[in-house]
C-alpha cells in the first residue's frame, strides 16, 4: 500500500523534495554542511525519482497524480508524459551539478546571504520541475509564478545597486507577463473549461478564429518574456549580475527554459499544430523568433563582458526553440523539444566555465582573458567544447536539434528559414570563437600566474562538457533525451509524423 | 400634478429638513455645529418614519374601553417603536460625540475644524 | 445551549461588554479573560451553527419565539455562519494582540478598551447574523459607536480621525435607515425573507430605486467603497494598532456583505438591484486604480496598507457587482482572504510601530534583522495582497478574472491587471526596503549593538508574535484550501439556490 502510494505519487514527491530541502536550509541558517548536504541530498534524489519515472514513460505509461483541487473541475494535476519528462530530467540533472559547482563558486566568493540563496535555488528547482510536470495550464501557471518570485532573491543577491536594479527590471517584466498569462489561462479556462493538455490540443472549434488569434498572442507575450523573444529579452542580460551558478542553471535552463517550455506546451498541447496553421499564427510567431535569433546575434558579438555575451547567446539559442514551436512540422518540433536539452547543456558548460574563470581570476571581460587558455586548459577545454556544439558544427549536440529543425522546416514548405539558421550559425562562430582564440593565443603584457580552478568548479564543467560531447555522437545517450523528444512529438502530430525513435 | 405637490407636503417638508442637516455638515466649519446637523437629519427620518404610521382619523393603537375597532382605527404603532430605538441611537451617537469633542477642545482648544486642522499639521 | 448557538453568539460578547467595566475593576486580567472566553464562546457558537447550517440547511431562529415578521429573525446560512466565525476569529487573535500593547495604558483604560472592543465585535455578529434589516441598523450603528470611540484611543490625531469618522459614518447609517424606511413603507414589512417575496408585487419603480440608492451609498460609505472611502485612510493610520488591525479586517467586510445580502437576498427579484449594481462595478473599477496609485504615493506604511484597502474593497464590491457564479465566489472568497491578510499586515504594521516606533518605509532598513519573523510573514502576506500563487489572494483574484472574462467584461480584467501590477509596486517597495536597503553609518554600529543584546530573545511578545504568525500561516492555508472552501461553503452562499 504504502510502496504503491510512493509510486503512485512520484511527480508529486520529485516537486516537493526540494521544496522540503528548502525549509531544511532556512532552518539550518547557522550550520554551513547541513545546509549543503541537504541542497546535494535534494539533487539527487529528486533526480533519482524523475529518472525512476522514464521506463514507464518510454514504455507508454503515464503517471499521474491530482493531489489537490485548484478550482471548480481543474486539479493541481502532475502528470510524467515525454514531453514533460525531458525538461524535468534535464533540470534535475543539472542541478545535482551545478549544486556542486555552487558550493565551490559561494565559498570562493563569499557573498554571504547563502542560506537564502540556497533556499531560492531550491524552491526555484522544485517549480521547474512542477512546471515541466504540470497537465494543465492553471498548475503551470502556479508553479511560473512561484519560479518567477524564487529567483528574483537571487537576481539581486549581490545586493549592489546594479543587481537591485536588475532584479527590479526582473521583476516588471516576469510579473506583467504573469499577468497577461493569468487572463489568457482564465480565459481558456472559461472557452474550455477543465481542459488539460492533451497532445495535439484542445482548442479546436472552442471559439471564433479572432478569439483564438488573442489568444495566442497573449501566451505568445507571457512566455514570451521568460524565453526572451525579442522585444521582451531586455531583463535577461541585466539578470547577470547574479552568482554565475544562478546564471547557468537559471538564466540559461530551469527559468529561460520554462518559457520556451511554455511555448511548446502552448503550441503542442494547447491549441495543437493544425490549429496554429488555421489561425495563421504560425508564421507571425517564427518570425519573430528569426528576428530574435540574428539580432541577438549581432548584440552578442559587440559585448566584451563574457556572461552578457553567453545571454544575448542565450536569448539567440531560446528563440530556435519558439521557432520550432511556430513552423509546428513534426520534424521542427522534435528539434525545438531537442534543443532544450542540447543548448541547456552547452549553455551551462559555458556559464560555468565563466564563473570558474571568475572566481579564480576575477575577470569578467573577453578583452582581459588573453592568454587565460595557458594557464587553466581544461576549463578553456571545455569551453572550447561548449563554443564548437553551439555553432552547429555536425556531430556535435547542436548540430542535431539544428539538422531537425532545419528539416522541419523543409517539411513545413518554409525553406526560408534554413538561410535564418545558417546564418545564425555564422554568426555564432563570430562571437564565440574569438574567445577561444583570445584564450589561447593572445598575449598578455604580465606574466600570469594562474592554476586550474578549483575541483568543485572544474568537475562539474568536465561532466557538462562531455556530456554535450557525448550527446552530439549518440542524442540518446544515458537519459533517452532523443527517444523521449520523439516519443512526445508523435503524440502531437498523432503518430503521422513518421519518426521511429531508437536513435543515431 | 397638484396631488404630488400638495398631497405629499409633510414629505417635502421632511426633505427639506434632511436637506438642511446635510448642508450643515458639509457647509458649517464648526465641528460642535456638525453634530447638531448630523441631528437634524436623524429628526428628519425620524419624522419621516412617524409620518408612515399615521392614517387620518386613527387613534392611537390602546384598547378603550370594550370594543375593538377596525385596522383602520389605529395609528400604526410599529415605525413609533422603531423610531424609539433610532432616538436611542441618536442620543448615544450625540454622547460619543460630544465625548470626542470635548478631548478635541481639550488638546487644541479650538473647535473650528481649519484651526483644528492647522494645529494637527504644526503637531507633526 | 447548542439549540441556542445563534443567539449566543450575539449575546454573550454582548453581556460580558456591559459587565466588564466591573469586572476590570476588580482585576484587568480578569476582564482579559472574560472578554477572551467571550470570544471564544462567540466563535464556537458560530462554527456550530454554520456546521449546523451546511449539515441541515439555514437555521432560521426565532428571538423569544416570535415567528417573522412580526419577530426578530436570526438567519445562520452558510454564509452569515462562515462570516460570523470569520469575525468572531479574528476577534479573538487580535483580542490576544492587544494585551501588551495595553500593557502601559492604565487599568481604566484598559477596560474600557475591552468593553468597547466587545461591544464593536458584537455588533458586527449582530450585522451577520440578522434577518431583519431595521436589526441590522441597530447593530451597524453598535458597532459603528464603538469603532469610533475605540479609533479615539490612538491620541488627539485619532480622536479627530475618529470624529469626522463619526460624522460620515452617522450620516451614511441615516441614509440606511431612510433607504429601508422606503421598503417598509412599500411592503410593511422589515424582515429579509419576508421583502423578498413582497418587493416583486410592489408597483412603483422610482421608490425602489430610491431606497436601493439609499440603502447602497450608505453601505457603500461603511465599506469605504470609492468615492466614498473619504475617512478610511485618517482613521486606519491613526488608530491604535490592534484596533486598526480589527476594523481593517473585518468592518468594512461586514458592510460589504450587507451590500451583497441586500442586493441578492432581499431586491433580488426586483430589477433595480441590477442598476445599483452596475454602479458599483464601475465606482469599484475607479476605486481599485485610485486607491492602488495613492498606496505608491505613501511613505507611512499605515497609510499605504490603509489605500490598499481602499482597492482591495473595490475588489470584493467588483466581483459583488459583476454578479455571476464567478463574480460572487471571488467576492466572498476575497472577503475571507483579505480580512485575513490584511489583518495581518496591520498587526505586523502595529508590532514594527510598537518596537521600533517606526512606520515610515524608507526608515526600515535592516527590519529583516530587526524582526526576522514578522517580516517573513509580510512578505507572504504581501505576496497575497499582489495576487500571487500559492498564496490566498491569488485564488480570489482568479476568480474575480473569471467572472469577468464570462461576462465579457474586458475593462475590469485591464483594471484587475494593471491592479495587481501596481500593488506589486508599493509592496516590493516595502520588501526591498526592509531587506535590501543599508541603513546609514551611524545607525548601522548602533543597530549590530542592539542585535547583539537581542540575539537572545524574541522579537515581539508570543501573545503579539502568535496571531501574526498564524494569520500567516492562514494566507497560505486559505490559498492551498481555496477550492475547498468554496464547495464546502461558498458555493451554499450564492443567491440562486442551494444545490
Amino acid at each position: 500500500m504504502t510502496t504503491e502510494f510512493f509510486l503512485a505519487n512520484r511527480p508529486l514527491w520529485a516537486v516537493l523534495i526540494s521544496l522540503v530541502a528548502a525549509i531544511v536550509i532556512l532552518a539550518n541558517d547557522r550550520r554551513h554542511n547541513i545546509r549543503e548536504a541537504a541542497t546535494l541530498l535534494a539533487a539527487v534524489g529528486k533526480f533519482a525519482i524523475i529518472l525512476s519515472m522514464m521506463p514507464a514513460v518510454l514504455a507508454g505509461q503515464i503517471i499521474e497524480t491530482t493531489p489537490l483541487t485548484l478550482a471548480p473541475g481543474i486539479a493541481l494535476h502532475l502528470r510524467a508524459d515525454a514531453c514533460g519528462l525531458v525538461f524535468a530530467l534535464l533540470s534535475s540533472f543539472l542541478w545535482i551539478a551545478t549544486s556542486v559547482y555552487n558550493i565551490g563558486y559561494m565559498r570562493a566568493l563569499k557573498y554571504g546571504h547563502e542560506t537564502g540563496y540556497y533556499a531560492c535555488f531550491a524552491v526555484a528547482l522544485s517549480s521547474a520541475i512542477g512546471i515541466a510536470l504540470s497537465a494543465n495550464l492553471l498548475t503551470l501557471f502556479i508553479f511560473y509564478e512561484i519560479l518567477t518570485l524564487a529567483t528574483y532573491p537571487l537576481v539581486f543577491h549581490a545586493r549592489t545597486k546594479e543587481a537591485i536594479d536588475g532584479g527590479h527590471k526582473y521583476l516588471v517584466y516576469t510579473l506583467a507577463a504573469g499577468q497577461l498569462l493569468l487572463v489568457a489561462i482564465i480565459w481558456t479556462m472559461i472557452v474550455a473549461p477543465g481542459a488539460g493538455f492533451t497532445a495535439g490540443g484542445f482548442l479546436a472549434g472552442k471559439a471564433p478564429v479572432a478569439v483564438l488569434q488573442v489568444l495566442f498572442v497573449l501566451f505568445v507575450l507571457g512566455f514570451g518574456v521568460k524565453a526572451a523573444v525579442m522585444p521582451l529579452h531586455d531583463w535577461l542580460p541585466t539578470a547577470m549580475v547574479a552568482p554565475t551558478p544562478v546564471s547557468a542553471l537559471l538564466h540559461a535552463v530551469a527559468v529561460v527554459k520554462a518559457g520556451a517550455f511554455g511555448f511548446v506546451r502552448v503550441a503542442g498541447f494547447v491549441f495543437g499544430p493544425a490549429l496554429i496553421k488555421d489561425i495563421g499564427m504560425g508564421p507571425l510567431l517564427a518570425w519573430l523568433a528569426s528576428i530574435t535569433i540574428i539580432v541577438a546575434s549581432l548584440r552578442a558579438l559587440s559585448e566584451d563582458g563574457l556572461k552578457r555575451r553567453l545571454a544575448y547567446s542565450t536569448v539567440g539559442q531560446l528563440s530556435y526553440v519558439v521557432l520550432g514551436t511556430a513552423i509546428a512540422s513534426p520534424l521542427a518540433f522534435l528539434g525545438a523539444i531537442f534543443h532544450i536539452v542540447a543548448h541547456a547543456f552547452m549553455k551551462i558548460t559555458l556559464f560555468f566555465c565563466a564563473g570558474a574563470i571568475y572566481a579564480t581570476t576575477h575577470k569578467e571581460n573577453v578583452s582581459e582573458m588573453k592568454g587565460i587558455g595557458r594557464q587553466m586548459p581544461l576549463t578553456m577545454a571545455a569551453f572550447t567544447i561548449g563554443s564548437i556544439a553551439i555553432v552547429g558544427t555536425p556531430f556535435w549536440v547542436g548540430f542535431v536539434s539544428k539538422w531537425n529543425l532545419g528539416f522541419g522546416a523543409l517539411q513545413a514548405g518554409q525553406p526560408v528559414f534554413i538561410a535564418i539558421l545558417v546564418l545564425s550559425a555564422l554568426l555564432t562562430t563570430g562571437y564565440f570563437f574569438p574567445i577561444v582564440y583570445t584564450a589561447y593565443f593572445g598575449s598578455s603584457e604580465k606574466e600570469l600566474s594562474y592554476h586550474e580552478a578549483k575541483p568543485s568548479l572544474l568537475y562539474p564543467l568536465l561532466i557538462t562538457a562531455a556530456v554535450s560531447f557525448i550527446l552530439g555522437i549518440s542524442p540518446n545517450f544515458g537519459l533517452n533525451f532523443y527517444d523521449l523528444a520523439i516519443q512526445a512529438v508523435n503524440s502531437v502530430f498523432a503518430a503521422s509524423s513518421g519518426l521511429s525513435g531508437g536513435g543515431l | 400634478m397638484l396631488t404630488t405637490a400638495t398631497g405629499y407636503v409633510n414629505y417635502w417638508l421632511i426633505s427639506i429638513l434632511m436637506l438642511v442637516g446635510f448642508y450643515g455638515i458639509i457647509a458649517t466649519e464648526n465641528l460642535l455645529k456638525k453634530l447638531m446637523a448630523l441631528n437634524v437629519i436623524s429628526v428628519a427620518i425620524i419624522i419621516f418614519y412617524l409620518n408612515l404610521g399615521q392614517k387620518a382619523g386613527s387613534n392611537v393603537p390602546v384598547l378603550f374601553g370594550e370594543e375593538l375597532g377596525t385596522v383602520a382605527a389605529y395609528a400604526n404603532p410599529l415605525p413609533h417603536t422603531l423610531m424609539l430605538t433610532a432616538i436611542v441611537v441618536g442620543v448615544a451617537t450625540t454622547g460619543v460625540g460630544l465625548a470626542l469633542l470635548y478631548r478635541i477642545y481639550n488638546r487644541y482648544g479650538t473647535l473650528e475644524e481649519t484651526d483644528v486642522l492647522k494645529e494637527m499639521r504644526s503637531d507633526s | 445551549m447548542t439549540a441556542n448557538y445563534p443567539a449566543l453568539i450575539v449575546i454573550i460578547p454582548l453581556a460580558v461588554a456591559v459587565i466588564t467595566p466591573v469586572l476590570g475593576r476588580i482585576s484587568i486580567v480578569l476582564a482579559q479573560l472574560s472578554a477572551a472566553a467571550a470570544l471564544l464562546v462567540a466563535f464556537i457558537s458560530s462554527l456550530g451553527a454554520l456546521q449546523h447550517a451546511l449539515a441541515e440547511g439555514s437555521w432560521h431562529y426565532y428571538f423569544g419565539g416570535w415567528a417573522p415578521p412580526w419577530g426578530i429573525e436570526y438567519v445562520i446560512d452558510p454564509l452569515s455562519g462562515g462570516l460570523a466565525t470569520l469575525v468572531s476569529f479574528i476577534g479573538l487573535l487580535v483580542l490576544i494582540y492587544a494585551v501588551p500593547h495595553l500593557a502601559t495604558k492604565p487599568a481604566r483604560e484598559n477596560t474600557y478598551f475591552y468593553t468597547l472592543y466587545l461591544l464593536c465585535v458584537a455588533g458586527l455578529l449582530g450585522m451577520v447574523v440578522t434577518g431583519d434589516v431595521f436589526n441590522l441598523y441597530v447593530f451597524l450603528e453598535i458597532s459603528s459607536l464603538a469603532a469610533y470611540a475605540l479609533i479615539a484611543f490612538g491620541g488627539s490625531r485619532a480622536t479627530v480621525a475618529g470624529y469626522r469618522y463619526l460624522l460620515i459614518g452617522t450620516a451614511a447609517a441615516c441614509l440606511y435607515l431612510l433607504g429601508i424606511g422606503y421598503l417598509y413603507a412599500l411592503t410593511g414589512s422589515l424582515n429579509m425573507a419576508d421583502l423578498a417575496e413582497l418587493l416583486p408585487a410592489v408597483d412603483a419603480p422610482t421608490a425602489l430605486v430610491i431606497a436601493t440608492v439609499l440603502i447602497v451609498i450608505g453601505l457603500g460609505i461603511k465599506m469605504a467603497l470609492f468615492p466614498l472611502h473619504g475617512w478610511l485612510p485618517d482613521a486606519y493610520s491613526s488608530a491604535p494598532a490592534p484596533v486598526t488591525g480589527f476594523i481593517a479586517a473585518v468592518m468594512a467586510k461586514v458592510s460589504a456583505y450587507a451590500i451583497y445580502r441586500i442586493c441578492f437576498f432581499v431586491l433580488k427579484d426586483t430589477g433595480t438591484a441590477i442598476i445599483a449594481l452596475n454602479m458599483v462595478g464601475w465606482m469599484a473599477a475607479a476605486g481599485i486604480i485610485f486607491g492602488s496609485i495613492m498606496a505608491i504615493a505613501q511613505n507611512d506604511l499605515w497609510r499605504m496598507l490603509a489605500y490598499s484597502s481602499v482597492a482591495q474593497m473595490c475588489y470584493i464590491a467588483l466581483g459583488v457587482a459583476l454578479g455571476n457564479t464567478y463574480g460572487i465566489y471571488g467576492a466572498l472568497l476575497h472577503i475571507l482572504n483579505h480580512a485575513v491578510t490584511k489583518g495581518c499586515l496591520f498587526l505586523i504594521a502595529g508590532s514594527i510601530a510598537w518596537k521600533t516606533g517606526i512606520r515610515d518605509i524608507t526608515q526600515f532598513a535592516k527590519m529583516c534583522r530587526k524582526m526576522p519573523w514578522t517580516m517573513a510573514v509580510f512578505v507572504v502576506a504581501a505576496l497575497s495582497m499582489i495576487g500571487l500563487p500559492p498564496t490566498a489572494g491569488f485564488f480570489s483574484k482568479m476568480y474575480l478574472v473569471m467572472g469577468s472574462v464570462e461576462a465579457g467584461a474586458w475593462g475590469y480584467v485591464a483594471v484587475l491587471v494593471a491592479s495587481s501590477l501596481l500593488t506589486a509596486i508599493y509592496f516590493f517597495r516595502v520588501i526591498e526596503y526592509a531587506y535590501l536597503h543599508q541603513p546609514a553609518q551611524g545607525e548601522a554600529v548602533k543597530l549590530e549593538q542592539e542585535n547583539s543584546v537581542m540575539a537572545r530573545r524574541w522579537e515581539l511578545p508570543a501573545s503579539m508574535l502568535m496571531p501574526i504568525i498564524l494569520l500567516g500561516i492562514g494566507v497560505l492555508t486559505l490559498g492551498v484550501l481555496s477550492e475547498k472552501i468554496i464547495a464546502d461553503v461558498i458555493q451554499f452562499a450564492l443567491p440562486w439556490g442551494m444545490p
